[in-house]
């Protein structure tokens, strides 16, 4: 359960930030699951809620709005863009999984569909971004 | 908002050390240092962490025979232990092919990495870092505040071209310098040592070229039966190591 430990990162991060902003309690936090990181949403979502339990300043139940984001991949040598949801049928299961752990492994297994370039960007939909906290002071 | 630098200091709060193998040039042999020197303090019974942050050419997992094994999930990913080292690489994830990489994609992996690895407590964390002054070395200072740097370089005048240069920042960013290791002498000659000390780093010793180190990479206990871990277990006692 690899979602866990970026569940924590999340829940640590806005800690932090309601901390700096000397919020009492935290209501809403915005997060936005990129494509790439083929995130067990589910799972993510229980780890968030149990981590949340035990957090100074409070995190409200049901404060999690997860969202997700489709991914834009851009070949730097062409210009092509496309969406790992285009692609994702031609990873085995094992390069499926790498992904999943980390991104940028994209560029390791797959290539520009259109000129075969290696050298392509992520420009969406990497990865666990927290987008936004709202909360009472 | 970038979540995962928050979650870094936690994964790594009970590893009492962190040793970044460093060298401003590539091919001093940092990576045969850096599995030799987790063999060696795992050898003495210490928990022993190996991170191979090479990510274009890592190659630890080649010195210590890392083929089948694969990280397990658990709150994160557990590395495999290895000859009893905990062992973390980006080769579980690219099987050996191409790492077209970016500076970008670096940093990220490098985040990536240190958030999702669930070290346990470790003695030592020793990091297996790429040549020069680039990403990874920055990040590992951003990161990983309590990294102490051992240097390797070799005899030649054009690798402590760029190992001096490392040696440089780190010594005006305030990191800990352990000290400089020369590697593969063939001849006794004094011009590392001067270097280092005009610098004002200490100067551990010499690791002599070795015909036989080729047929011990890839079986750890060869590797542990070598005259280049024989130097560098007198070098390391120079450092309580």
């Amino acid at each position: 359960m690899h979602e866990w430990a970026l569940a924590e990162s999340i829940v640590m991060a806005a800690v932090e930030a309601a901390q700096k902003e000397k919020l009492k309690s935290i209501t809403e936090i915005t997060v936005h699951i990129g494509e790439l990181q083929q995130i067990e949403k589910d799972i993510f979502l229980f780890a968030l809620n149990e981590i949340a339990k035990q957090q100074k300043p409070t995190i409200k139940n049901n404060a999690f709005h997860l969202r997700t984001e489709k991914s834009t991949l851009i070949c730097k040598t062409c210009g092509h863009n496309w969406k790992y949801s285009d692609m994702k049928k031609k990873f085995s299961e094992t390069e499926s999984e790498s992904i999943h752990f980390i991104p940028e492994v994209v560029f390791v297994h797959s290539r520009c569909p259109k000129c075969g370039s290696p050298d392509f960007e992520i420009t969406k939909g990497r990865g666990v971004v927290l987008s936004s906290i709202k909360g009472l002071r | 908002m970038e979540p995962r630098t928050s979650v870094i200091e936690k994964r790594l709060k009970n590893i009492k050390r962190i040793i970044a193998v460093a060298s401003g040039k590539g091919g001093v042999g940092k990576s045969l240092v850096a599995s030799s020197l987790a063999l060696h303090l795992a050898h003495k019974g210490f928990k022993v962490g190996l991170l191979d942050l090479d990510l274009y050419g890592p190659s630890s997992h080649i010195i210590l025979g890392v083929k089948k094994e694969f990280p397990t999930e658990e709150k994160g990913i557990i590395p495999p232990m290895v000859h009893g080292i905990s062992f973390m690489s980006i080769v579980y994830f690219t099987e050996e092919k191409p790492s077209p990489f970016r500076g970008v994609d670096i940093s990220n992996i490098i985040l990536e990495l240190l958030a999702i690895t669930q070290w346990g407590s470790l003695d030592f964390l020793i990091i297996d870092m790429p040549p020069g002054i680039g990403d990874e070395t920055l990040d590992v200072i951003r990161y990983m505040k309590k990294s102490e740097f051992l240097v390797v370089t070799t005899p030649s005048k054009v690798a402590m071209g760029a190992v001096s240069k490392l040696l440089t920042i780190l010594i005006e960013l305030k990191k800990p310098v352990l000290g400089v290791i020369e590697n593969m002498t063939m001849k006794d000659a004094s011009f590392i040592e001067e270097e280092a000390k005009k610098l004002k780093v200490g100067y551990l010793g010499k690791i002599h070229f070795d015909e036989a180190l080729e047929e011990a990479i890839g079986n750890a206990d060869r590797l542990a039966k070598t005259q280049v871990m024989e130097d560098l277990t007198k070098i390391l006692r120079k450092v309580n190591l």
